[in-house]
């Protein structure tokens, strides 16, 4: 498991925070402080001008008289860690994280349920059901290994396609399909776009669309479970195109000075809508990025459910052991469409898509893993098919039979109170609702 | 929006006519824009500011001539305990020291508050408090807003603070796509209602085109948080504290021409001063004068020239709250007033003073004996003190003369 490399040495000044208990409520009980550890780089503390060493505060280094620039590394590349090969075999025993058959077997139910959800939503907004949805294809493999290898306590802030995350923690069918309608039973009341997600039980934070938004926002989730010393650690998920915003910048740099107990989970699939990753960076990708941060790096096999597994939960552990980031970038490919408002044909090739969805796919390479286990038969898969397809229809028949969510609804959490210029605009909208109700699908609204 | 494209529009040459003559008249008899204290702009903000020993005023005027203005301490009221004489970046230290004491999950963070904050509001709170209670962010605003909302989303009480306000746009993403819809997106889920952001405002005689800035008008149109603006040591303590247990993200702006000018007696434990409510601070009964911050002394001067010059009496306002504003009181002034004027010092096309003048005119139409003034920035950028022409000048400042001119001339068609 020792896939991850030094990138620098640390040496680790522990100091203890000194707890202020001072006028301190009921609170302060349940809140004592974790080990607070500064990461500073072997330099020297004093200066010194008779070495030779440079004594410059911002870097440690030492002088060299030849010039020459440092070369980016981008011909042979990263390296990316893997557990099975593309057959489903393991390549490396010592590697293989020997999950029970129960938990593999869920695993699979898991990817497949998500792309049978996937399948069958799309078909649905094709047909004028939904407004709008995004596939997970070709990813499945990122999100569960990833989601499998946290604690379910561990707070994740998501892009949005990392649906089989908030699937493999518990979230029920019905409840995708609310949000998909914008049905009343929606936990966020219909106010946004189908596919933005959010539990408060399951520690998953609604979706935003503005992308790498939340990139930020979880390290500083993470540095709050840091002073809570609740055990908890963050995982944040964004793609490579998300990663060019200055968002993604600012998070890692924060994650890294600050230090964060958190997982950043790059899902590299290729493409930002139609942008192709060489028209998104130059460098090695994402890892690249990390030592540049002073943040642990690994790439990993998006696409080999075990290796994403892995590193997830090394990371994890770490995080939480040592209060520092990691950086994970998940190798995978977009199988589908970005969403349901783009055609990738005009950009890619028939070709290259078939390659990732025959030759490459997560879920094709776990199930090989399964069947050479004798864990997963035809028959095994004839039934599960049929069940989750009925699952997922079921689940979409109900949604469609929802009512809409009230109408009120339209003006509350704007402020965590209902301000008197909000009260007077409802006052007046409902005035023009009674007035001409003909004209609107009142009916339609729960009451 | 910039100097060379100045062109000032007919009415603003004839306000500066007007506001020039006015000068001429009363040349030499008090204080004028000209007077604006060498010891502030002997020091660029830009470092810490410490004021040296010749400009600290005589302990025992009140009265501080720091600026263009003269600021009235507020009257001492000892409903809160014991009080202390403070200025107005001490009564945000002392409020941010309170809140610390009380609230275990309360951080502090931004670019160079762990030594103090080059304002000096955080001074001594990092020795109190720990390292993971006050502490540095690196240098990037849209970093340190995300990385606020993390914290308030998880559950601390985050209390962020941006250097100036000037350059809190690398966050406007933050604030308004993300932590002003944080809790409507999530149905109620998620909020990061914790969140306070801390910004240094407005003018300063000295901080040019990137130290002066006003932009509570670019939030005021984002449904879901607060902006606050405190005009002086009393109010910042109260409503800062109002703003880090308010349950919605807020944003505070600090005069910063007030951080060492204004001095109160400030009460030691903390209070409160209620969000949404604007302070009556003059009855008056022909014109209502509404301002915020800075722009508040020189109205309240405003109103004693023009009782002094033009016999009439005002009526002024202290928003204190720019969102959600409150409509009521301004409303029921200038019903018994009649006329409005509004001042502020941000720009005036699209400034806030557009939205209150159109909800004055929505509400108050038959009440109204002339149309609302507003007196505000000239249409251009803020530029220095220094290295400017004399008509650009007096785009600095919106003088009490300028003000007076203004009431005469709009709302009594006097000149
Ligand atoms: C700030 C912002 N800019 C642009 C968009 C429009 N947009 C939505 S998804 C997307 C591409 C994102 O690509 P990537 O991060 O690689 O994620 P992927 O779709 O590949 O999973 C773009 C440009 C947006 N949502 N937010
Ligand atoms: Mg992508």
């Amino acid at each position: 498991m020792a896939a991850f490399r030094v990138l620098r040495k640390f040496c680790g000044i522990r100091y203890n925070v000194i707890c202020q208990n001072k006028g301190l409520n009921d609170f302060s009980r349940h809140f004592q402080y974790r080990e607070f550890r500064i990461n500073g780089v072997l330099c020297q503390q004093t200066l010194d001008s008779s070495t030779e060493r440079p004594q410059f505060p911002g870097a440690c280094a030492d002088f060299v008289d030849r010039l020459e620039f440092i070369q980016p590394n981008v011909i042979s590349g990263i390296p990316v860690y893997r557990v099975m090969n593309r057959q489903g075999q393991i390549i490396n025993p010592s590697e293989d994280p020997q999950l029970p058959k129960e938990m593999v077997v869920n695993f699979y139910q898991k990817m497949t349920l998500l792309n049978t959800m996937d399948r069958i939503l799309y078909e649905s907004q094709r047909q004028g059901r939904i407004s709008f949805y995004a596939t997970n294809f070709g990813e499945e493999g990122t999100h569960i290994g990833s989601a499998a290898a946290l604690d379910p306590n561990d707070l994740v802030f998501g892009q949005y396609r990392e649906v089989g995350v908030l699937m493999y923690r518990g979230f029920p069918l019905e409840l995708f399909m609310a949000q998909c309608h914008a049905n009343a039973d929606d936990l966020g009341k219909g106010r946004q776009m189908p596919v933005h997600y959010g539990s408060k039980d399951l520690n998953f934070v609604t979706i935003s669309s503005t992308l790498a938004t939340q990139i930020p926002q979880a390290a500083g989730a993470a540095y709050t479970m840091k002073r809570e010393n609740s055990n908890r650690a963050v995982i944040c998920y964004f793609g490579e195109g998300a990663a060019s915003e200055g968002d993604a910048h600012a998070g890692f740099n924060f994650s890294a000075t600050l230090e964060c107990p958190i997982i950043f989970f790059c899902r590299n699939n290729g493409y930002a809508i139609s942008t192709p990753t060489r028209e998104q960076y130059r460098g090695d990708g994402i890892a690249a990025r990390g030592p540049g941060y002073g943040i642990m790096t690994i790439r990993v096999d998006g696409n080999d459910v075990f290796a994403v597994y892995n590193a997830t939960k090394e990371a994890r552990r770490r995080a939480v052991t040592e209060n520092q980031p990691f950086l994970i970038e998940a190798m995978t490919y977009r199988v589908g469409h970005h969403s349901t408002s783009d055609d990738s044909l005009a950009y890619r090739s028939v070709d290259e898509v078939n390659y990732w969805d025959k030759q490459d796919h997560p879920i094709s390479r776990l199930r090989n893993y399964m069947t050479g286990r004798g864990w997963w038969g035809e028959e095994e898969e004839q039934a599960w098919r049929k069940e989750s397809q009925e699952q997922v229809m079921q689940a979409l028949e109900y949604a469609e039979r929802q009512p809409k969510p009230q109408i009120e609804l339209l003006f509350t959490d704007v402020y965590q109170e209902l301000p008197p210029h909000l009260e007077k605009q409802k006052q007046a909208m409902w005035r023009h609702l009674k007035q001409y109700k003909e004209h609107y699908p009142l009916s339609i609204y729960e009451k | 929006m910039s100097l060379t494209s100045f062109s000032p529009s007919w009415s603003d040459t004839t306000a500066m006519a007007a506001a020039a003559r006015f000068l001429l008249r009363t040349a030499g008899s008090k204080a004028s824009i000209t007077n604006v204290n060498s010891c502030v702009h002997s020091k660029l903000g830009l470092t810490p500011l410490r004021v040296s020993p010749s400009c600290i005023p005589h302990a025992k005027t009140q009265k501080r001539h720091a600026a263009h203005f003269t600021f009235q301490p507020d009257p001492v009221s000892t409903k809160y305990g014991p009080m202390q004489k403070m200025n107005l970046f001490q009564s945000v230290t002392s409020a941010l020291d309170n809140t610390l004491a009380s609230d275990p999950t309360a951080v502090i963070f931004g670019e160079d508050v762990a030594f103090g904050g080059v304002f000096r509001c955080t001074v001594g709170l990092r020795d109190k408090y720990g390292k993971d209670r006050v502490f540095n962010t690196p240098l990037c605003e849209q970093g340190i807003v995300g990385f606020g909302i993390g914290l308030a989303v998880a559950g601390a009480t985050a209390i962020a603070e941006i250097q100036f306000a000037d350059y809190i746009f690398p966050a406007f993403d933050q604030i308004v796509n993300e932590a002003a819809k944080y809790r409507y997106r999530s149905g109620n889920l998620f909020d990061c209602g914790n969140l306070t952001i801390r910004a240094p405002w407005g003018c300063v005689g000295h901080g040019s085109l990137y130290h002066s800035q006003s932009p509570e008008a670019f939030f005021a149109h984002c449904p879901g948080i607060k902006v606050v603006i405190p005009r002086g040591p009393v109010q910042a303590k109260g409503l800062l504290l109002s703003c880090i247990a308010d349950k919605n993200p807020c944003i505070f702006f600090e005069p910063k021409i007030l951080y060492r000018a204004a001095v109160d007696q400030v009460p030691v434990e903390p209070y409160q001063i209620p969000l949404s409510q604007a302070e009556v601070l003059q009855e008056g009964s022909d014109v209502t004068l509404v301002a915020w911050g800075t722009q508040v002394h020189v109205i309240r001067e405003v109103a004693a020239m023009a009782q002094e010059k033009l016999g009439v009496s005002c009526e002024v306002v202290d928003l204190q709250t720019i969102l959600p504003w409150d409509t009521e009181t301004v409303c029921k002034s200038v019903v018994k007033t009649g006329r409005l004027l509004i001042s502020h010092e941000a720009p005036v096309t699209g400034g806030f003073a557009a939205e209150i003048s159109s909800t004055v005119q929505e509400e108050c139409f038959l009440n109204l004996e002339a149309p609302i003034a507003r007196v505000c920035g000239r249409r251009t950028s803020w530029t220095s003190e220094f290295s400017i022409s004399p008509p650009i000048r007096l785009n600095l400042i919106l003088s009490q003369y300028m003000l007076t001119t203004e009431i005469a001339r709009r709302l009594f068609r006097m000149h």
